[in-house]
């Protein structure tokens, strides 16, 4: 459902930055191996070109606002999803993690043939799902830190209060490197791909597969 | 000639019902985009709200944080969802002062001296020694201390449980009413309570901390200790408590903050 999509973009982005402006007050996050430090969340330069020291408060106002707003969302997709059945098209096949492989081989230019596919190929099928779970898991993961006296068992659920702030932490650079991603596929897939996604074009007009077609035509021809 | 004009015609009908198509939904994309930003700009921009019981957050948040106290209060909160508690042997040793507001060191206050003032109807007070507070029922929790800004940590604290002072000195009918304010000795820090977090067993009017009175800068001699709280509510060094139907002022709500702040 391209709305939720749409809608979803926006919220996520306000979410992650009032996430940013909360973790700021205390960042005590990094990655360290062996006592070595390799990269602190985050750099002062980072804070300070995105204006987020100081502001706690504003971005726990903003964050208990707009987590309706995303669950809302999510709620309505997964609903629709399975109320249409589209999700036939998304959740992944007994064969789509040995498919995917060949997915990943092909788009780094390593096999020259892609498997054949529906709406969304093998890959797809997975990271779209898993983002789907990883979304809910934001939920479960922040109402877990946001109540957890009222929802002790999503607490438990999540590992305790500790993990599950550094779980509904994780989830985020999840979607971050999930939108890298996402956006270099989408340029490489191009325009007509693209807008399929706004207008709806290929689902409505009843000839399912015209844009991914033509790319893997046009890279066989190359 | 004229079938071939027809067969362009049919291609031109399918191919205008394509950039209709795309001409409406790209048009309809570009006014819902335009109009989402406009709603953000208008919420990032909306003015302050004038500071009294709360404050120092945008009107249409401040709005939204007290519906959602509201739905929680309403849908999942209760008296017998309790805090978990952890054996003593995993408390910390040394407990984190994050703030000293009203308990500053360099204020004079004589412990020994301290009285609790409970603020009753017609302005008659009533007053409290520690020694007729440790003469109460002795309740002990070992938690998860959690701190808005993100941190927490299991702490050992010990005192009477704020319900069963209700009991015990009688103001039942105080605790009827919605609210409970405490107030530091010198008014610098002050919270407000709604009386159902109040009256959660949980709570507690604490003067001990790793099984030793507390120190002055956890608040001595007595300091709330309520779970169901973030570390804002949780005031040290309690001078004055009284009840009301109305909010009563609160430090970090005339700063943005939640007023309710439950866990």
């Amino acid at each position: 459902m391209r709305w939720c999509h749409w809608v979803n973009f926006p919220i996520l982005t306000i979410m992650i930055w009032s996430g940013m402006l909360i973790y700021w007050a205390n960042d005590e996050y990094k990655i360290t191996i062996f006592g070595h430090t390799f990269f602190r969340f985050f750099p002062d330069w980072f804070y300070n070109t995105l204006k987020i020291p100081h502001r706690l408060s504003e971005g726990m106002a903003f964050h208990f606002l707009f987590m309706w707003f995303f669950t809302l969302n999510g709620i309505l997709y997964i609903l629709y999803t399975t109320i249409s059945g589209e999700w036939r098209e998304l959740v992944p096949k007994k064969n789509s993690f040995k498919e995917a492989w060949l997915v990943l081989l092909h788009d780094l230019h390593i096999r020259k043939t892609a498997p054949p596919q529906n709406k969304y190929n093998a890959a797809q099928r997975i990271a779209y799902t898993a983002i789907i779970i990883m979304g809910i898991g934001s939920v479960i993961t922040g109402l877990a830190i946001y109540k957890p006296v009222q929802f002790y068992y999503l607490t438990w659920l999540s590992g305790g209060y500790h993990f599950a702030r550094i779980l509904h932490f994780a989830l985020t650079l999840g979607y971050v490197f999930f939108f890298v991603i996402h956006i270099v596929q989408v340029i490489l897939a191009g325009w007509g791909n693209f807008s399929s996604v706004i207008s709806g074009f290929e689902v409505v007009n009843e000839t399912p597969e015209p844009i991914i077609q033509t790319t893997t035509e046009d890279e066989k021809a190359e | 000639m004229k079938k071939q004009s027809k067969k362009v015609k049919k291609e031109l009908t399918i191919e205008q019902k394509i950039s209709r198509r795309n001409f409406i939904s790209f048009t309809s994309f570009a006014v819902l985009a335009v109009g989402a930003f406009e709603g953000w700009r208008w919420l990032y921009k909306s003015p302050q709200e004038i500071t009294g019981i709360t404050g120092g957050t945008r009107k249409p948040l401040r709005r939204a944080l007290n519906k959602t106290e509201i739905f929680f209060r309403r849908t999942v909160f209760s008296e017998n969802h309790l805090v978990k508690t952890y054996p003593k042997s995993m408390a910390a040793k040394h407990v984190r002062v994050n703030s000293d507001i009203g308990v500053e060191a360099s204020k004079k206050f004589d412990p020994a001296a301290w009285k609790l003032v409970v603020n009753k109807k017609a302005g008659e007070v009533l007053q409290v020694t520690l020694q007729d507070l440790m003469a109460l029922p002795k309740t002990e929790i070992v938690y998860d201390f959690k701190c808005v800004e993100g941190w927490d940590q299991i702490s050992h604290w010990a005192g009477v449980k704020f319900s069963d002072f209700i009991k015990h000195y009688q103001l039942d009918d105080y605790a009827k009413m919605q609210f409970v304010g405490m107030e530091t000795p010198d008014k610098a820090y002050y919270v407000g309570i709604d009386m159902p977090s109040a009256m959660h067993p949980q709570t507690l009017l604490a003067y001990e901390m790793n099984d030793k009175l507390l120190p002055l800068e956890h608040g001595a001699p007595l300091r709330l200790i309520i779970p169901v709280k973030y570390g804002i509510k949780n005031l040290k060094r309690i001078g004055t408590i009284s009840f009301s139907d109305t909010r009563p002022r609160d430090y970090w709500a005339e700063d943005g903050y939640d007023y309710y702040s439950g866990l």
